[in-house]
């Protein structure tokens, strides 16, 4: 949620800075304003160097380091070897991306098209904005305790609709094929109001004029959306790509509540923040997991790069 | 009967097609769909999490499922009461979840402020380096901000179980600075400057001028303080791992391995309770600062 608040704040433009008058030579003065100013950042400098910036360094210093019995030792590229040569390293690569894919595909595409529905509606506006955004203002754990029970095999909701339906029940988070697409349902099911609402109000910002002229020229629904909501709606869409690849390539609750602990059957929901925690907290072993963590924010700041090259061009 | 279009509020589909009888039939279908749909999708699972936890758990774990508790069973929600200790977890994220709103409000406000109105030298160094922390993904720096709680610099105090680990890093959230220190730009200067002239000082000024006039933006930083300690699971399961210090999420995931399963539903229905009853009063506040700008494009 937080990565959609900024998007929505970068996209406003600033106001124009304003330069206080200095008086010259009054240096005092400028110096209790400067010591008065410290005096305000006080806290919060303190709070990001011990939990933003001072983590930031460690955790690139600690990729290149080895603890050994008690004793802290430079190793060079050893952590880096070792987490590539460990067989869970691919997986969880290709569980992450897969669940990347997955998650935008029904936590992406799907919002746009709930927006574009839901904009057209002239009654139960209201209601309709509360029922989808409800469930991202829930425990996460809480959801994920209710999709578990649901998804059971042997007395799940899910399989009983199935079955009524008459369609062959799945074994969900039991089995290697469907376990990562029983995560998927329920992340999407927890998050998805955030970027609907956010498609809500970008679809409110298009000029019904365009519209208009689309249906002159003869343009169907389908045209309509092609021609003028999404061009029109074009970096919203964009941003909110960035921002979900981001988000959804850190994913760790979702598959560590729902399989007790996060590696699914046969390793199936195994992600790499998974595997980052798995060494961390499990082996202790820092080094591996600062540098495989590194590694994830690698290719993390490409997608962050690429989003804040387009919310600049937004401001323009 | 000809009735003026406004074309500027249009959408889509304009309301010449959907006031034609096939239209109408059409908007109907689809809004009642849609109706359903949501009802079903977004608040069943809610129903069955709040029925859930008035069955008995014979009947919670019975194939098929029933669609409403054949015996109630209110006894379900106070075993989960004490069972998973929950006015002490409800009571501790409480704590977690104001604490940290009362030292984000005090400290991100006067940062925002200082780097608003006082610029002191180097201000936009300081704040970008605070912006720089949005780009690097949270779950990356989870391990050395851990080992730092154990272990804090220089003062070398282990900050795990006391509620000082949830508390300070919730500080060091540079989306507040920004959006209050945005928000304070636009507080015009000539009025700080009349009350300076009029002898008030820096703290005066913040008090009784910027903070009367900043009360949307301090609401949306509240709401989302409070949201985010309600809602995070990781890092309170790392920081208080004891069980009498742990949150409503990390508590529950705890103990859900040895509870039946209704037990552990009426669990996660009380635990959900307090957001839901939060979200419906304050949905409002929390839509419009979801979507405040109206993001245009």
């Amino acid at each position: 949620m937080a990565a959609i608040e900024v998007l929505v704040s970068t996209t406003e433009p600033g106001p124009t800075p304003r330069r206080t008058p200095r008086r010259q030579g009054d240096f005092v003065r400028e110096l209790r304003r400067n010591v008065s100013a410290y005096g305000f950042l006080i806290g919060a400098l303190l709070c990001f160097g011990l939990f933003s910036w001072y983590p930031m360094v460690r955790e690139f210093i600690m990729s290149f380091q080895k603890q050994k019995l008690g004793r802290t030792q430079w190793v060079g590229m050893h952590n880096f070897n070792q987490i590539w040569n460990d067989p869970s390293f691919g997986q969880a690569w290709r569980n992450t991306l897969y669940f990347t894919l997955l998650a935008l595909l029904l936590g992406y595409v799907v919002p746009f098209f709930v927006a574009i529905v839901l904009n057209e509606f002239r009654h139960a506006r209201a209601y309709l904005r509360v029922v989808v955004y409800l469930p991202v203002m829930l425990p996460p754990v809480a959801s994920l305790v209710l999709f578990q029970y649901f998804y059971n095999p042997e007395y799940g909701l899910f399989d009983h609709i199935l079955h009524a339906v008459g369609l062959p029940t799945l074994q969900w988070l039991q089995s290697p094929n469907t376990s990562m697409i029983a995560v998927v349902i329920a992340s999407t099911w927890m998050n998805m109001g955030g970027a609907t609402l956010i498609y809500l109000a970008a679809l409110q910002g298009i000029p019904g004029e365009l519209y208009e002229a689309a249906e002159i020229d003869g343009a169907g629904i389908l045209r309509r959306i092609w021609h003028v909501t999404i061009p029109q709606t074009r970096l919203i869409l964009s941003m909110l790509l960035m921002l979900q690849i981001v988000a959804t390539m850190q994913v760790f609750v979702e598959p560590f509540v729902l399989t007790n602990g996060g590696q699914g059957v046969d390793n199936s929901t195994t992600t790499i923040v998974y595997l980052v925690y798995q060494y961390a907290f499990n082996f202790s072993n820092y080094g591996a997991a600062s540098a495989l963590g590194l590694l994830l924010l690698l290719v993390l700041i490409v997608f962050a790069l690429i989003y804040r090259w387009v919310s600049r061009r937004a401001e323009q | 009967m000809a009735v003026a279009v406004d074309t500027s509020t249009r959408t889509l589909v304009s309301r010449v097609q959907l006031n034609r009888p096939r239209g109408r039939i059409v908007y109907w279908s689809v809004l009642v769909l849609t109706l359903v749909v949501f009802t079903l999708v977004f608040i069943g699972p809610l129903y069955m999490m709040v029925t859930g936890g008035l069955k008995t758990t014979a009947e919670a774990i019975q194939s098929p499922p029933t669609l409403y508790p054949h015996k109630i069973t209110p006894g379900t929600y106070s075993t989960a009461w004490t069972q998973l200790n929950l006015a002490k977890l409800l009571t501790n994220t409480l704590i977690y979840a104001f604490g940290a709103l009362l030292l984000q409000l005090v400290f991100d406000i006067s940062a925002a402020y200082a780097f608003s109105k006082l610029r002191p030298v180097l201000g936009n160094l300081v704040l970008g380096a605070m912006l720089a922390t949005l780009m690097i993904p949270a779950m990356v720096l989870i391990v050395p901000q851990y080992l730092t709680a154990i272990d804090v610099p220089i003062l070398h105090v282990n900050l795990l179980n006391t509620p000082w680990a949830i508390w300070l890093p919730s500080v060091a959230n540079a989306f507040n600075i920004f959006l209050l220190k945005r928000f304070f730009d636009s507080i015009p200067q000539e009025l700080l400057d009349a009350a300076s002239i009029d002898g008030a000082g820096s703290i005066r000024i913040l008090w009784s001028i910027v903070l009367p006039m900043s009360r949307p933006i301090i609401s949306v930083v509240s709401i989302f303080a409070l949201v985010a300690v309600w809602k995070d699971f990781l890092w309170p399961l790392l920081a208080e791992p004891s069980p009498t210090k742990q949150t409503l999420n990390a508590g529950i995931y705890s103990l859900s391995q040895g509870v039946p399963e209704n037990v552990l539903i009426a669990a996660s229905a009380i635990s959900a309770v307090p957001t839901i009853l939060f979200f419906l009063f304050f949905q409002r506040n929390i839509m419009a600062g979801l979507t405040a700008g109206s993001l245009k494009g």
